[in-house]
């Protein structure tokens, strides 16, 4: 499967920071990325990089195996930022059919995608409402509509889900999937990591503009898991000690153990066998997402980041 | 692609569209027509007649003061200034004696403040009828005096403008009226429609879409289409206005009975006086249309309108471009809106002020100068052209003015397009004038 993006040692300074710092990652077509990070980590910087709207300093965006110019590939990206941004005093349908001639589709062409996704998503009465005149979360689901409306090749989403319902979320996320199928590829920015979990194939994590971590989500919970397991028994012995495991947790007849380096899930097992224990479940505990990201980001310096000057430039 | 098109198409629709807009196109002439045909009405009402009682100590105010349409002088008995009122005089009239050659102050008092003009017009008497005692002492009889005066009412003076061996009419009072009335409009114009073009970029700012526009368009083609949408909602308002002032006067002229336009007609064909050696008189009204219509007609209006066209487009590309870079400056907060502007508005109320003083005296340096830098040029400028070209102007302090005029906006424009395109996505920082400069100057 070939790239759809690929990012060469991207660095952007400010006056002030940093905003990325050398950070190279390759984005497989078709797929769902997950781009995370704390606050002020700059994936914003990050994303504005690829859309065209800042030059990187240094290094080189590869786009579907091209380099990326922005005058002609802008088109083929729909950007949907975090800040909602529409306006408030144009009628949607209008607002709607501008947008997509700004992203380069005709007018006839950009009048049957937004009737086709206006239908799709049930939001045909709103054609003559005014922006101001809907809630947080119509707004978004227009929003929404306006980013994918052109058919872009690589969708941008920053925080799709803030201020959706759950009938709406999980309404948008199926499009997300069908847009997937259908061939676009989806950076998708959060910090919900159960979403992340849930939907992303591959993940990066920048902090403090660096990337620190890189891979799939099954691949990155299996590089942190710890050897925990969780074993379920018919009846917990009053005392257990073995030297392949450490007993973390009891609770009623389920137990959390972690395996000391050297021993494997098997050699706990026959240790509960041995003592003819009936064992009713076993399982291994990985590290949620949301585990990971806080292990790795606490500590370091992102919260004051903004504050660091940069001394060469 | 080129989106400018686009975006210009966009800025301008929304606003045309916008009730308030044909509102105010409509309703702005109207108003202005209502607000002179009211202020001359209450100038021609307000002018209440003055009965004066004269209490005149020396006694020969009596023959030489002599009253007008609104002012007349009695000279009753037994009247001072605790009974003026009640014996139906407005005001009263105290006279002291002279005493030799001192200058006398004379009383005016009147339950009403009197007004700048009635005043001076009653000084203008008194010293009438004192000069006229003045002479009567050398003994100039009464009825020379009455045949002097007669005399003295024919001259009227008529400027003409010499250029070259041909000789045409000069107007004073009316270049000063079309200078001054372009360089207001322009003035007016600058300031509305410069605000627009930042409170429209304040409201993309704010509303976080130039994220998502500039992700498809670039930060200067949005700032580009925005403001030559706005400047052709400018022009639009501009031809409308002239065709609803066109429309209203034609009617107007529906309105003068039609043997007086005849008459316009023959005065218009003999150069200003009636054929037939006296014969025949033209009506009063008759000849007021027609001296105003030779009046307008002195002036050369292509180039006028022309000029102003040019100067307001100049003028209003010169300053929506700092404009809309104060409007991406600005942050949530409306009012360092207020205070980035300042070095904006500095410059046009300046050049404001420049006007008035050119529109009296078209020639003075200062005139001149800021009729050519382009900070000023649009608005002095039209006030010294409606003096003439190539007269009071000449041929190449306009072309000088016109091609500064030309650079001065590609300048500002591409200074702006510089700090718009960081400032509009900036949040958060309080932008002041130097970052503004940074970013003008920094590498892209």
């Amino acid at each position: 499967m070939s790239n759809m993006l690929e990012l060469h040692n991207l660095k952007k300074y400010f006056a002030t920071q940093k905003a990325v710092d050398d950070v190279s990652f390759n984005i497989a077509k078709g797929s769902i990325f997950g781009l995370l990070g704390p606050n002020g980590a700059g994936k914003t910087t990050l994303i504005r990089m690829i859309t065209g709207i800042f030059y990187p300093d240094a290094g080189d965006i590869i786009f579907d195996g091209q380099k990326f110019s922005p005058s002609n590939d802008t088109v083929k990206i729909g950007y949907m930022p975090e800040e909602r941004g529409l306006y408030k005093k144009m009628k949607i349908g209008e607002q709607a059919l501008y947008l997509a001639q700004l992203k380069g589709l005709s007018r006839s062409d950009a009048m049957a995608k937004i009737k086709f996704w206006f239908k799709r998503l049930e939001m045909e009465s709103w054609w003559n409402k005014k922006v101001e005149d809907l809630s947080k979360g119509m707004q978004q689901k227009l929003q929404f509509v306006i980013t994918v409306l052109h058919e872009p090749k690589l969708i941008i989403l920053d925080e799709p889900f803030s201020g959706l319902d759950p009938v709406n979320a999980n309404l948008i996320k199926d499009e997300i999937y069908g847009l997937a199928q259908r061939g676009s590829t989806i950076i998708f920015s959060t910090h919900r990591m159960e979403q992340v979990e849930e939907i992303c194939d591959h993940i990066v994590l920048v902090n403090l503009g660096k990337k620190i971590l890189d891979g799939t989500v099954h691949d990155v919970r299996q590089q942190f898991k710890e050897n925990k397991f969780s074993i379920k028994l018919r009846e917990v012995p009053a005392n257990i000690s073995n030297p392949s495991f450490v007993v973390d947790e009891i609770k009623a007849n389920a137990l959390t153990v972690r395996i000391n380096t050297g021993f494997s899930s098997n050699d706990v097992l026959r240790y509960f066998l041995d003592q003819h224990i009936t064992i009713e479940a076993f399982n291994e505990i990985l590290p949620s997402l949301n585990e990971i990201f806080i292990s790795l980001v606490e500590g370091t310096k992102a919260k004051t980041r903004a504050f660091q000057p940069v001394e060469n430039q | 692609m080129n989106k400018i098109p686009l975006v210009i198409q966009r800025e301008y629709l929304s606003r045309v569209k916008n009730k308030r807009f044909i509102l105010t196109t409509i309703l702005t002439p109207l108003l202005i027509v209502g607000f002179i045909a009211g202020a001359t009405f209450l100038s021609i009402q307000g002018k209440g007649s003055h009965k004066i009682a004269v209490v005149d100590g020396n006694g020969f105010f009596k023959d030489n003061l002599k009253g007008s349409k609104d002012i007349a002088f009695e000279f009753p008995q037994g009247v001072d200034t605790t009974n003026y009122v009640a014996k139906g005089y407005s005001d009263i009239l105290l006279i002291p004696k002279f005493n030799g050659n001192e200058k006398t102050h004379y009383i005016l008092r009147s339950k009403k403040s009197i007004g700048m003009t009635t005043q001076d017009k009653i000084e203008e008497k008194i010293n009438a009828a004192i000069e006229d005692k003045s002479l009567q002492d050398q003994g100039i009889s009464r009825a020379r005096l009455d045949s002097i005066h007669k005399g003295s009412q024919f001259a009227e003076l008529k400027a003409e403008q010499q250029d070259g061996d041909s000789v045409k009419e000069s107007n004073q009072g009316l270049a000063y009226g079309i200078g001054f009335a372009s360089g207001m409009l322009i003035y007016i114009t600058m300031f509305i429609y410069g605000a627009m073009v930042m409170r429209g970029v304040m409201e993309e700012k704010t509303n976080r879409i130039a994220e998502v526009i500039v992700s498809s368009v670039k930060p200067f083609q949005l700032m580009m289409g925005k403001i030559v949408g706005i400047g052709a909602v400018g022009l639009t308002q501009f031809f409308m206005w002239i065709l609803l002032i066109f429309a209203l006067t034609t009617a107007a002229q529906a309105f003068v009975p039609h043997d007086v336009m005849e008459q316009v007609k023959t005065l218009q064909q003999h150069g200003g006086a009636m054929p037939g050696g006296g014969m025949m008189q033209a009506s009063e009204s008759a000849q007021k249309i027609y001296d105003v219509k030779h009046t307008f007609a002195t002036a050369n209006w292509p180039l006028i309108i022309g000029c102003f066209i040019f100067y307001f487009i100049g003028g209003y590309l010169f300053y929506a471009a700092l404009f809309a870079a104060v409007g991406s400056m600005v942050n949530e907060d409306p009012q360092d809106a207020q205070s980035l502007m300042l070095p904006i508005t500095m410059p046009i109320i300046f050049s404001f002020i420049i006007m008035t003083n050119a529109v009296q005296d078209p020639n003075t340096p200062i005139a001149v100068w800021a009729s050519i830098i382009p900070f000023s040029s649009p608005m002095v400028m039209m006030a010294r052209i409606a003096y003439g070209v190539p007269d009071t102007v000449t041929y190449v302090q306009l072309i000088t003015s016109m091609l500064s005029l030309v650079a001065g906006f590609l300048f500002t424009t591409w200074l702006s397009g510089k700090i718009y395109r960081t400032g509009i996505l900036m949040y958060g920082k309080k932008a002041t004038w130097k970052t503004m400069l940074k970013w003008a100057f920094a590498k892209s």
